[in-house]
């Protein structure tokens, strides 16, 4: 179950560019969290009223601690930017459903924003894995992820790694799997779905969509479905509740 | 610990706090933050006959101190309500009030008339939502709308009838008067206000719809005055809402002569808003010394 609570930051640092790397301190929600969940974040600023959904990079069970690597994208991740070690922060979490642990050869797949949560499911997951991150430009935390599995890069301008995009690069190292976990923008997604169709491979997607209330009562982050969804019995799922991971067979994009 | 049982058309709410429809599903997402028994009463999200699917994402984009949104009345229908949401809102000890959506007339009867022989407490009719093409606020603008279609449900209606007003009005006063007119038992006002965002790189409206419903505290003081107006207009009770924040902003509404007030668009910002309402409510008539939250019903009005 969710917990309602303020956090204790440990640490904040700037990665790249508007890219931050955030450490919250709390040992209940820790004990919840499984890679691909998320934290709704709540500015101090209460004008902005929403709350902001940040997925989770990486989890620190011994230490209760946990790690969100964010993009400033408005005035509320830059208010997010500007706390420093010893604030505290109202959040809300853990939140959605997270990655299924599958013991079968896997390419992790994340681009831009998306890369984070691929970190403590690349962590977690017992077995043979490839990583695949892709880049407009700006590499980031790519380090990260070496001690997990062979990584492989692609950037849009061709300045690291392949010159294309992720599947760009999953095409010319050949890389093979039987299951493929993706999280990045949707173009991207839309290109990882097609692929799997494509090569037969499972696969699980982590969409984005814009939040209220993320918990999955005010039906703001809805994604089209193949079947008839349960919750409200039309093709349309929750995003937030139902999500943020789903098989790419059962969603359209 | 003072009494803050309130009365409306004859339904008595153990506190004068519901929630706005839309912005607390059917409870069963806030029953993991709250207790629910501690609502005077529950209003659930929009329930048509058939279910509806919605507006295209993005649904929602966030105001100066609101929010807008274009979710479009998503819900699962009436007999899906029925089977899987009454029941478990009927565990609780609060009144439940849905909150019913159409498109035509025949449409809004139909999920009356459905709810009839159930344990519903309340019927709250939406003719105000801003983000249907058909029905919703089309019935909401005209005043001999609002007097016809509340005619009709009244002739249907096993349970009292509340006529959610929309503030996108010229004078919600006359609108107020034609339900009154109509045979409304209570109105509750305000629905969101119509408006609009633009991403200004993309260069595009950032809801799919174009526009959205604005809530949230930006909206409050418009909805203040609206309720106090509608308050001094009509005999029946007055159920007021629009950008809720706290037992403050609560308090100013009974006082401006609402019977009850809806928590919504601040359910989504904290999960356990409405019961921080509900206390901050029994807190401030202790402070005061008073004995009956009736006391401060309507008291700029007298």
């Amino acid at each position: 179950m969710a917990i309602q609570k303020r956090a204790l930051i440990t640490s904040q640092v700037q990665i790249a560019p508007g890219i931050f790397s955030m450490w919250l301190k709390d040992a209940e929600i820790v004990a919840q969290a499984k890679p691909g969940q998320f934290l709704s974040l709540y500015c101090n600023n209460e004008d902005r009223l929403l709350p902001r959904p940040i997925s989770i990079c990486e989890i620190n069970a011994a230490e209760g601690s946990l790690r969100l690597v964010y993009r400033v994208a408005g005035k509320g991740t830059e208010e997010f930017s500007a706390l420093k070690k010893g604030d505290t922060l109202q959040v809300l979490g853990p939140l959605g459903n997270g990655f299924p642990l599958e013991k079968k050869k896997a390419i992790l797949i994340g681009g831009g924003i998306g890369i984070p949560p691929m970190l403590e499911l690349a962590k977690q997951l017992d077995c043979e894995k490839s990583i695949v991150l892709g880049y407009r430009d700006v590499t980031f935390m790519n380090d990260n992820f070496q001690p997990y599995g062979e990584v492989y890069l692609s950037t849009e301008d061709g300045s690291d790694g392949v010159k294309g995009n992720v599947i760009d690069a999953i095409r010319r190292y050949g890389l093979k799997a039987d299951i493929i976990y993706a999280c990045g923008p949707t173009p991207m997604l839309k290109g990882v779905k097609a692929y799997a169709e494509e090569q037969g491979i499972e696969c699980y997607l982590s969409l984005e969509e814009r939040m209220a209330c993320g918990i999955g009562a005010c039906l703001a982050c809805v994604c089209k479905t193949k079947e008839k969804d349960h919750h409200t019995n039309v093709q349309n799922t929750r995003i937030c509740k139902e999500g943020p991971v789903f098989a790419s067979s059962e969603i359209e994009l | 610990m003072s009494d803050t049982k309130v009365i409306i058309a004859g339904v008595e709410w153990k506190n004068p706090v519901t929630t706005a429809s839309g912005t607390f599903g059917s409870g069963m997402e806030f029953a993991d933050f709250v207790d629910l028994n501690k609502l005077g009463a529950v209003t659930t999200k929009g329930v048509s006959y058939e279910p509806w699917t919605g507006n295209p994402v993005p649904r929602i984009a966030e105001t100066g101190s609101g929010m807008l949104n274009a979710i479009g009345l998503q819900n699962p229908g009436v007999e899906m309500f029925i089977k899987r949401d009454l029941p478990f809102l009927k565990q609780y000890d609060t009144k439940v009030i849905v909150n019913v959506c159409g498109k035509t007339t025949e449409d809004y009867i139909k999920v009356v008339e459905r709810l009839g022989d159930s344990e519903v407490d309340m019927l709250e009719i939406n003719i105000s939502c801003p983000n249907v093409k058909e029905g919703g606020i089309a019935f909401g603008q005209n005043c001999l709308a609002v007097e016809d279609i509340t005619k009709e449900v009244k002739k249907y209606a096993k349970q009292p009838v509340i006529m959610k007003l929309s503030p996108n009005v010229t004078d919600i006063r006359e609108m107020a008067k034609a339900a009154e007119a109509g045979g409304a038992d209570a109105l509750s006002l305000i629905n969101t206000l119509t408006g609009t965002k633009v991403d200004i790189y993309k260069r595009k409206f950032v809801l799919a719809n174009e526009t959205g419903g604005l809530s949230g505290p930006a909206v409050k003081p418009v909805a203040l005055r609206m309720v106090n107006q509608v308050a001094r207009t009509v005999k029946i009770p007055v159920i007021g809402m629009g950008g809720i924040m706290n037992s403050e902003d609560a308090i100013e509404f009974l006082m401006a002569g609402a019977t009850a007030v809806a928590v919504g668009t601040a359910n989504f910002r904290n999960p356990t808003a409405t019961v921080e309402v509900i206390e901050g409510i029994h807190e401030f008539l202790n402070q005061q010394g008073i004995s009956e939250v009736k006391e401060i019903i309507g008291c700029l009005n007298r």
